[in-house]
């Protein structure tokens, strides 16, 4: 489980940085929400990971807490999911305003001379 | 709770309040909008002054107010606190802001929309990065801060401002992922997120278990550095800074000092010399990062023809100082830095107002020809000045511009002067023996960069108070006076140097020691509840 989670992990974060080098735009975008998504699974998987536990009954008592994962970090990835969500969105906008304006996806606003 | 307590929370709510009403009301009365931005601001500045009063008077225990959200207890819930530091800071962003603010009345705030809300959401965030004692809240607050001056940069839409947006928001998205990163590891090996718990925690973990941890607290202190533009992470404040519009640029020399301000919290609190095994980490990278910093800045001002850029680059110098002074590590150097961080502030947000004026005050053709004659060194006799008397704006530009370079530079009589000097003197005084290599290093970059940044600034005075075609514009009484009072809070700061190094050396005192400051956060008390209801 552990592994799986972070070559999953690694490979969404290298991507990432791979593609926020390149030179368009639309490129760097992508490797942002890529980079983003591995790391909000890397904060959620801070709170460690648990399987074929039992779901939690409220009524027999006092639940083992040993039994399920920290919530907090899962409380953590939520704001973190909206705000990059939201700062992602802004990005867009302002690469959508550069593209109008200049003509050009080019990270910086006009094509490298040949 | 008593009202003080109360109180801290108000340079977090008020701005937020103001700003989302500001949202409502129409464009086009302006007139309201600045009122009611020019209100909250002056409010801001009183309930930072009332919080410095507050924690130097001894009101609360060891000069730490604590406010308690959702009265959970420390290290559970988030908490606010405010120490002589942080309304420092608190105060300082709200002089800038009532300047910067009153600068903006007669033509930036109207380029384009939503300037006053944004600008209210930027204070929030700034206020919060200063107050808040959590980690992840801080993450919030960083947010806050940067979309609104996402927005601010972007405000009065042309190319240059979208060119300098795309990098600016492109790094500091990423570093927000380094900043989470940071978060979650420390997280993951301490448990706790309240700044005092993790100090307290890291000082009982074996030098085994710290290795994980540090790599969160260096990618957390990356973004520190990244915002306050340590080299290499600060080719992006040049253009961004020449690219915003003159009252946008001077909040933005606030940012750079919330990096400092944090990487100085954090540092100091988890790392200091009662941390046991992992005390004084990263000292030495921090010193040397600096040092780079200040020689980077100092070939920038010397290279810059850009006017808005020169600007940047001293603010970058002022950036590298004060971290090369912090990795320096020697506890009497603490209160020179602080007082050096207030007088650079202050001056080089005064600089990022004047350049604008100075420029509507130029002839662009005459400003075309000073270039080009000394690129081509061409011999040409200048026209002999007729007598004529200076004109009142070209008078008040050059005389400013003459404060500026100065305490910039850091000659006397100006504070830059004694900031720098009380520097040395703390360097040369408290090192002894251990004054080494850094020591020299320090005092020598320091003074190189001075030169450098005279020899800028005084070619840039040449070429336009000098080179002729000062086409003596009309200035607004609400452009002179902002820049008026920034310089006169540096004349004040330098008259009264001696007030304001003991206020500063008894935030010193409190930086030195943790323990009171971890103990007074852990052990704040919750109201108890009145009545049988939780």
């Amino acid at each position: 489980m552990e592994v799986v989670i972070a070559i999953a992990i690694g490979v969404l974060f290298g991507s990432g940085v791979w593609l926020i080098l390149r030179p368009r735009s639309f490129q760097v975008l992508t490797g942002l929400l890529l980079m983003s998504y591995a790391v909000n699974l890397f904060i959620f998987c801070m709170g460690l990971l648990a399987i074929d536990q039992p779901p939690l009954i409220l009524e027999q008592g006092t639940p083992d807490p040993a039994n399920y994962t920290d919530p907090l970090p899962q409380a953590l990835v939520l704001t973190a999911i909206v705000i990059g969500f939201a700062t992602t969105a802004l990005y867009l906008v302002l690469m959508m305003g550069s593209r109008g304006l200049t003509g050009t996806g080019h990270v910086d606003g006009r094509e490298p001379q040949q | 709770m008593s009202w003080s307590q109360q109180l801290i929370l108000v340079p977090v709510l008020l701005p937020l309040l103001c700003g989302a009403i500001l949202v409502l009301i129409n464009e086009s009365r302006h007139h309201l909008k600045f009122a009611l931005n020019f209100g909250s601001v002056l409010l801001l500045l009183a309930t930072a002054i009332v919080l410095m009063w507050q924690t130097d008077t001894g009101r609360w225990p060891d000069g730490i107010g604590v406010y308690l959200a959702a009265n959970w207890s420390a290290p559970f819930g988030i908490a606010l606190v405010v120490d002589r530091l942080a309304a420092l800071m608190l105060l300082l962003t709200a002089v800038l802001a009532t300047c910067a603010l009153l600068y903006s009345l007669k033509r930036w705030g109207r380029i384009g929309v939503h300037f006053h809300s944004l600008f209210q959401f930027m204070l929030m965030g700034l206020n919060g990065a200063f107050l808040t004692h959590d980690l992840f809240n801080l993450f919030v607050f960083f947010e806050v801060m940067l979309a609104a001056s996402y927005g601010l940069l972007l405000h009065g839409y042309n190319v240059n401002r979208i060119r300098a947006g795309m990098q600016f928001v492109a790094i500091n998205l990423v570093a927000s992922l380094l900043f989470l990163i940071g978060v979650a590891l420390i997280y993951a090996n301490t448990g706790t997120l309240n700044m005092a718990d993790v100090a307290a925690r890291v000082a009982e973990m074996d030098a085994a278990d710290l290795g994980l941890l540090q790599v969160g607290m260096v990618s957390l202190v990356i973004v520190f550095l990244v915002k306050s533009a340590m080299w290499p992470f600060g080719f992006w404040l040049p253009t961004t800074y020449s690219a915003a519009s003159p009252p946008v640029a001077a909040m933005f020399v606030l940012m750079t000092k919330v990096g400092i301000y944090t990487t100085l919290r954090v540092w100091l609190l988890v790392f200091s010399d009662e941390a046991g095994d992992s005390a004084g980490f990263g000292l030495e990278l921090l010193f040397w990062g600096g040092i780079v910093t200040i020689i980077f800045g100092g070939i920038g001002m010397i290279a810059s023809e850009v006017h808005g850029q020169l600007a940047g680059y001293a603010a970058i110098v002022s950036s590298g100082t004060l971290l090369a002074a912090i990795g320096y590590g020697l506890d009497p150097l603490v209160p020179a830095l602080l007082f050096y961080l207030v007088s650079s502030t202050l001056a080089v947000a005064a600089f990022m107002l004047l350049i604008e004026l100075i420029d509507r005050s130029r002839n662009p053709i005459h400003a075309m020809l000073e270039l080009t004659r000394e690129a081509f060194e061409f011999e040409e006799a200048p026209d002999q000045p007729v007598g004529v008397g200076i004109p009142a704006a070209v008078a008040f530009l050059g005389l400013s511009f003459a404060c500026i370079a100065l305490i910039i530079a850091g000659l006397p009589p100006l504070s830059g002067f004694i900031a720098k000097f009380s520097m040395f003197h703390s360097i040369l005084e408290g090192s002894g023996a251990g004054f080494g290599v850094e020591g020299t290093t320090f005092i020598a970059v320091v003074l190189l960069a001075g030169l450098a940044t005279i020899i800028g600034l005084i070619t840039y005075g040449i070429r336009t108070f000098w080179g002729g075609g000062m086409v003596p514009a009309r200035l607004n009484v609400t452009e002179v006076i902002p820049i008026g009072v920034l310089l006169l809070a540096c004349v004040l700061l330098t008259v009264y140097a001696s007030p304001v190094l003991s206020y500063l050396e008894r935030t010193g005192a409190d930086l030195q020691q943790p323990g009171l400051y971890i103990e007074g956060v852990l052990s704040a008390p919750v109201v108890e509840s009145k009545g049988g209801h939780q």
